[in-house]
């Protein structure tokens, strides 16, 4: 534990890429691999699924410390971080000194068995496990428990530092670490180790991601070089044949499958050896239906025959990664394009790719984007048909060209304090709209302001708070904000009767007095435009 | 009884006494707790100090009407009895207490309870009503002892050092910069250089008789220096200024309580943060108030509502008061 946390250290203070990726691959050199393993998995996000109810931590705090319940949650507003504040408010000064439990054994002997007690044993085992520690472990111990130990590395960079220790391409070291693995020092081995490991069946590849393009299409040359598609909006998937079985991953590398068994029969028709890349959707008898059916899919463990009939699911392909058994990756696209095509063709009509847009120019395209929120599409893909299938989101071969968001004026009335490195900063908002002369509330949004911006509004939100809840202040409704999201749907959960999908901030409208901000009717004005959803009718636009 | 202190817009206001606490505005007579910005501002007609912070406070407010009295000496002021006692926040801090006819109100100004070898320990006065700071008050802040988090500092310094890295700390300008000199001095005799901000501070500090490293100006170091391997004391304000070109790739770090929050550090982008404060954190708060045997308390600044709160919960009358007093700031 004690070269975990002196790794944990390096990597947490320092904002510089290559000291990161070399403290990770010292790390990766010297640490046991039963150890080096769990770092890896954890490094990479993983977190132990339904360990403990992690309110249950706060319940032990709070017995352990007296602190009441409402102090703990100015504390958690102040720390921005559970782990933390945990570690910060037990008492550490009886820590038995440095002890050096290794991380594997933290993990397979006294943190996974937790899994398999009981409420009341838990206490007992957590309170132990506690008892003793320094400030530092213990922060680290209850990051482990709560699952959330990010530390500012992303995935990229620990493939990175891997690749550098095993002398392997980035891409391969990626593959290995896809899907679902459990840690262990043969493991690491394998993911080291030459030449190709036997592979899981159902490993897919790392998904290759579009950058947003800002600029105008045109300076990327010649509209002949690239495949334009449109941006469906539904869930990346991989859908991968192999050894006679079927799998469905999300991007977020879960396995999707029964969620969709329609897919899995439709795919079932593939030959062995096939790996696709593509949306899944919600998708009618000929054209998309709205995200939020698709959710109703996600959101289920069993699926009722209604449910089926309501969000019918189809695999929209965009690419075809692996033939034959053999990775397809490094073939340009315009092969692997025509490949999928000649592999689908009458197929199933549930897997089908993913239509090319024969517009000639790119004014022609940009006109034809224009009916993106008519089709219900969020935009147009261009990717280079030259290009490989590369992995991560490497800019150049693939743009995201999406459609303007909607936009509208709201005004400020709550704020509450952010997480992590916005810990005791007013950082998530809540917006409102006017409705007959009152404001009500229609968003919550946190992204979209400069650091600057965040620490002017904090000092504002500080000196014109109204009134407080806990840690959430109403402020003086004076402030307007310029808020762009995504779509609208109706919802029962919110008071407006609207729920807003991506909602950021545009601009602080300082120039914008309250009263002059939007009304709610407007927004539904809005939402009637976009969403034939609501009534089944037809795009007005 | 007409209260002793009221907030009135120049500030804390001691209307049977005539006089203003750390106005925020010019007022004819103003009693300061201590010489930092947010208590001791220019423009009024005359100032009372501690006779130990006489010369800081000269040097904060140049061409003032200054006048000290000894920690415990008597002033009678309009209808009360004044006098000034040691808060152990700064070189010359102090409380000031009140009493009018058997009535004793404190007004703690900032304060902290750890040792510091720059200045007098503060001294628990009774009181029946306290007018308290609560910088720190929610029990995330404890702070740990002065001399690991001092190991520490020099543990960075040293790992730089090898690295042949500049360490770059940031700190108050005055009280915990000269805090930082007099306690390294334990540990080593190296010099530290100093941002001119800080330079001006510490001749004060050094004048007053307090022991400290060795110093040099940044600005008398020959163009062109190299700064590998020392120790740079500045002002969070110097943080991103061409000023700090001279020292390249150094490590930046922080001294204040705040660092206490990993998110604090982290959204500074310091590489590291030292939890020193010269406030107390949230034991000592409680305690004070305990020592001080108050029932009713009046907090000023910081973290007000909780700290109010958790006093009326252990049966005080606590209220929150709204000033202009920021305690430690937030850079």
């Amino acid at each position: 534990m004690k070269r975990f946390a002196e790794l944990y250290e390096a990597l947490d203070s320092t904002t510089s890429t290559l000291a990161k990726v070399d403290a990770l691959a010292r790390y990766f050199r010297e640490a046991p691999p039963a150890d080096a393993a769990w770092a890896l998995w954890v490094l990479t996000g993983r977190r132990l699924k339904r360990l403990l109810n992690v309110r249950q931590l706060v319940d032990w705090t709070r017995e352990l410390t007296g602190i009441p319940d409402w102090m703990l949650s100015e504390c958690y507003a102040v720390v921005g971080d559970l782990a933390e504040t945990i570690s910060v408010l037990l008492d550490t000064s009886q820590a038995a000194g440095p002890s050096d439990v290794p991380l594997s054994v933290w993990m397979a002997e006294r943190i996974v068995p937790l899994r398999s007690l009981d409420g009341a044993a838990q206490r007992e085992r957590v309170l132990q496990l506690w008892s003793g520690l320094s400030r530092q472990e213990l922060f680290l111990v209850n990051k482990l428990l709560t699952g959330e130990l990010r530390v500012g590395v992303s995935e990229t960079l620990v493939i990175r530092a891997l690749a550098q220790v095993a002398g392997l391409p980035a891409p391969v070291v990626a593959q290995r670490l896809m899907g679902e693995w459990t840690p262990s020092a043969e493991l690491f081995a394998g993911v080291l180790g030459p030449g190709q490991a036997a592979d899981d069946i159902s490993r897919p590849y790392p998904f290759f991601l579009a950058s947003p393009l800002e600029g105008d299409p045109a300076e990327l040359g010649d509209r002949a070089e690239w495949l334009a598609e449109w941006k469906w909006d539904g869930i990346r998937g991989q859908l991968i044949r192999r050894a006679g079985r079927t799998f469905l991953w999300s991007r977020g590398e879960e396995l999707i499958g029964e969620r969709f068994p329609e897919l899995l029969e439709a795919a079932a028709r593939l030959p062995d050896g096939v790996v696709l890349d593509g949306e899944v959707m919600a998708y009618g008898e000929a054209e998309p239906l709205p995200f939020a059916r698709l959710q109703r899919r996600i959101g289920r463990k069993t699926l009722t025959p209604r449910i089926l009939e309501e969000a019918p699911a189809a695999f929209i392909a965009y690419d075809l990664l692996e033939q034959g058994g053999a990775d397809a990756r490094e073939l340009p696209l315009s092969e692997r394009r025509s490949r999928l095509e000649a592999l689908l063709l009458g197929l199933h009509p549930r897997l089908f790719v993913s239509e090319s847009l024969g517009e000639p120019t790119w004014e022609a395209l940009a006109a034809r984007r224009a009916e993106s929120r008519a089709r219900q599409v969020e935009g147009v893909m261009l990717k280079r048909l030259s290009s490989p299938y590369r992995s991560g989101r490497r800019r150049g071969d693939w743009w995201k060209w999406k459609i303007d968001p909607f936009q509208i004026d709201a005004v400020l009335l709550y704020a509450h304090p952010g997480n992590g490195r916005r810990a005791n900063l007013f950082t998530d908002y809540t917006f409102a709209l006017w409705h007959q002369g009152e404001l009500v509330p229609v968003a919550k949004a946190y992204s979209g302001l400069s650091d600057r911006e965040i620490a002017d509004l904090d000092r504002w939100i500080r000196a014109h708070t109204r009134e407080r809840f806990g840690p959430v202040r109403a402020v003086e409704p004076s402030q307007v904000f310029e808020l762009h999201f995504e779509g609208i749907r109706a919802s029962t959960r919110h008071k407006s009767g609207i729920a807003v999908r991506f909602p950021r901030i545009a601009r602080w409208r300082t120039d914008k007095p309250a009263a002059e901000a939007d009304t709610l009717d407007a927004l539904r004005r809005l939402a009637l435009g976009a969403e034939p959803e609501t009534e089944g009718g037809a795009p007005p636009r | 009884m007409a209260e002793l202190i009221t907030v009135t817009p120049e500030g804390l206001s001691c209307a049977p006494g005539g006089f203003h606490i750390d106005p925020w505005l010019p007022v004819a007579r103003a009693v300061l707790t201590h010489a930092h910005a947010d208590h001791a501002r220019p423009g009024s007609g005359a100032y009372l100090c501690a006779r130990a912070g006489l010369e800081v406070a000269r040097h904060r407010l140049p061409g003032a009407r200054l006048e000290a009295v000894e920690y415990g000496e008597r002033r009678r002021l309009g209808d009360v009895d004044l006098t000034l006692h040691p808060a152990g926040h700064v070189l010359g801090s102090a409380q000031v207490r009140l009493e009018r006819r058997g009535e004793v109100w404190v007004v703690s100004g900032d304060y902290k309870r750890v040792a510091d070898p720059t200045c007098a320990p503060f001294e628990p006065v009774r009181a029946h009503v306290l007018v308290t700071e609560a910088t720190f008050g929610v029990p995330v802040f404890r702070w740990d002892p002065t001399d690991a988090v001092v190991k520490d500092i020099l543990a960075w310094w040293e790992a730089c050092r090898a690295l042949g890295r500049p360490s770059v700390l940031f700190t108050h300008v005055l009280g915990k910069a000269q805090r930082i000199l007099a306690e390294l001095a334990r540990w080593t005799s190296s010099r530290v250089f100093l941002h001119g901000a800080i330079a001006g501070m510490t001749d004060v500090y050094r004048a007053a008789g307090v022991t400290m490293l060795p110093t040099e100006r940044v600005a008398d170091a020959a163009r062109g220096r190299d700064f590998a391997g020392e120790l740079v004391l500045a002002p969070i304000t110097a943080r991103g200024t061409p000023w700090m070109r001279r020292f390249g790739d150094a490590s930046q770090a922080l001294a204040s309580g705040f660092m206490r929050v990993r998110g604090e550090r982290r959204r500074r982008t310091l590489e590291r943060g030292f939890a020193l404060s010269d406030h107390a954190d949230w034991p000592a708060l409680l305690g004070t108030v305990a020592e001080t045997g108050a029932s009713r308390v009046l907090v000023t600044h910081g973290y007000t509502a909780p700290f109010a709160r958790t006093l009326r919960e252990r049966g005080l009358e606590a209220t929150e008061l709204s000033t202009q007093f920021e305690g430690e700031p937030q850079a």
